[in-house]
């Protein structure tokens, strides 16, 4: 499978990605690992890759306030061993290191994996459920998106054609659980669940539950009521609309939700 | 046609590659370098795993303009001479392989995950390898065989 042709040019910064960026059907290349095998599908044919891979400014963790900064290009490799990440927000560390195989952590970004806004990418969950911000650049300067609002639907987020993600922006989480359901070593995850207590409320996120990655609302309103894990996890389907394919059906997957969230608060 | 200029185990190559060409088929056809096997051809088996500036990736899933500036390793490039690299030597006191054509990914992934972590548990070992397939199965002799690797190279 060989992709459709297309012209290439490399980004020397954000600035010349958000120009190069003009071009009608250019899309911005990070680690390539969502995109390179939609190009070879030919599920995605466009006419100009910008390559943002080699723009180390945007490949860092640190500590911000209360808040943990990570440039979009930090790889999942870079995350998994991350000691800012490891200490204070562990969860991102572990996410990351559950992702794809060692190959391919060596080449995904975070930022690549968020902005592809795959409804079955775990980092994307985790992201709506610790209520990170995201950091894009565009034409007309920089913005702050809540996680919470940026997907929009599969693979369709809130960035604009322009706008060039940069960075995100975690808090800090001591306690956090992700568990994921695979029928393969490397498969993508049937279903997923990120539990996290953030501020001293208990937020619960799915994977593959739906057109974007969700928030478990009728969970967190149980927990806030003094529901049990097992009790707050029976409401883990609600507002979900989860595919039905040959990996699963709608049925099973709500009964995986209900299952993993149950685990996940005990775990907690 | 873009100009890339890279190093190919130790040797340094120039050439034109159109932008949507493979990493792995520019070593394959263009620098004739055909260990590097194509399996799945979708990121999954590893089959075609080679180093970038030393570690593994899957060069079914980069694209040659990519690799533009970098140095790859594949599995031509291990032994030295007549003597092989303690990974491919541990391949083959282990019988690590049955058919083979998994082999040159299991064999690059394994160099990539002893430099990261020189003496795994079998458990992580197995975890390590999980972007690697062999569709003979012959998982358990593979593990021995890293296992014999870490203690050679160790």
């Amino acid at each position: 499978m060989i992709p459709a042709g297309f012209e290439y040019a490399r980004a020397s910064s954000v600035e010349h990605a958000i120009e190069l960026l003009g071009d009608e059907d250019a899309k911005l290349l990070a680690g390539g690992h969502s995109l390179i095998p939609m190009l070879r599908l030919r599920f995605a044919r466009p006419s100009l890759l910008v390559d943002i891979g080699r723009l180390a400014d945007l490949r860092y963790v640190r500590e911000d306030g209360d808040r943990i900064a990570i440039g979009a290009l930090t790889r999942h490799a870079d995350l998994a061993r991350d000691p800012v990440l490891k200490e204070r927000s562990p969860l991102v560390a572990q996410v990351a290191e559950g992702i794809g195989d060692p190959q391919v952590r060596h080449r995904g970004t975070i930022g690549g994996s968020v902005a592809h806004a795959d409804p079955a990418s775990d980092m994307a969950t985790l992201m709506v459920t610790l209520g990170a911000e995201l950091v894009a650049r565009g034409p007309d300067g920089e913005r702050t998106i809540a996680a919470d609002g940026f997907f929009h639907g599969p693979f369709a987020s809130a960035l604009a054609p322009r706008e060039v993600l940069t960075e995100l922006r975690v808090p800090t989480v001591a306690d956090g659980v992700y568990l994921k359901h695979v029928r393969r070593a490397q498969d993508w995850a049937l279903v997923g669940v990120a539990v996290a207590r953030v501020d001293g409320a208990t937020r619960v996120g799915l994977t593959s539950m739906g057109a974007t990655p969700l928030r478990a609302s009728g969970v967190e309103d149980a927990l806030a009521g003094g529901a049990s894990p097992a009790e707050a996890a029976s409401r883990a389907g609600e507002g979900t609309e989860p595919p039905s394919d040959v990996q699963g059906s709608a049925a099973y997957r709500t009964h995986l939700a209900e299952v993993l969230v149950r685990r996940a608060l005990e775990r907690l | 046609m873009t100009q890339i200029a890279l190093t190919v185990n130790g040797e340094r190559h120039e050439a034109e590659v159109e932008p949507r060409r493979l990493l792995v088929y520019f070593l394959r056809e263009q620098l004739g370098l055909t260990g590097t096997n194509v399996g799945c051809d979708t990121s999954s088996c590893g089959a075609c795993t080679v180093l970038l500036d030393g570690e593994s990736v899957k060069s079914c899933t980069v694209l040659a303009v990519q690799a533009d500036g970098t140095e790859l390793t594949t599995i031509e490039g291990l032994a030295e001479g007549d003597e092989l690299h303690p990974v491919q030597q541990a391949f083959h006191e282990q019988h690590g392989l049955q058919c083979g054509y998994c082999t040159p990914g299991f064999v690059m992934a394994t160099v990539s995950l002893l430099k990261e972590s020189p003496s795994p548990s079998e458990d992580e070992i197995r975890h390590a390898l999980e972007g690697n397939l062999c569709r003979c199965t012959g998982y358990h002799n593979i593990v021995r065989a890293v296992e014999a690797a870490a203690r050679a190279t160790t």
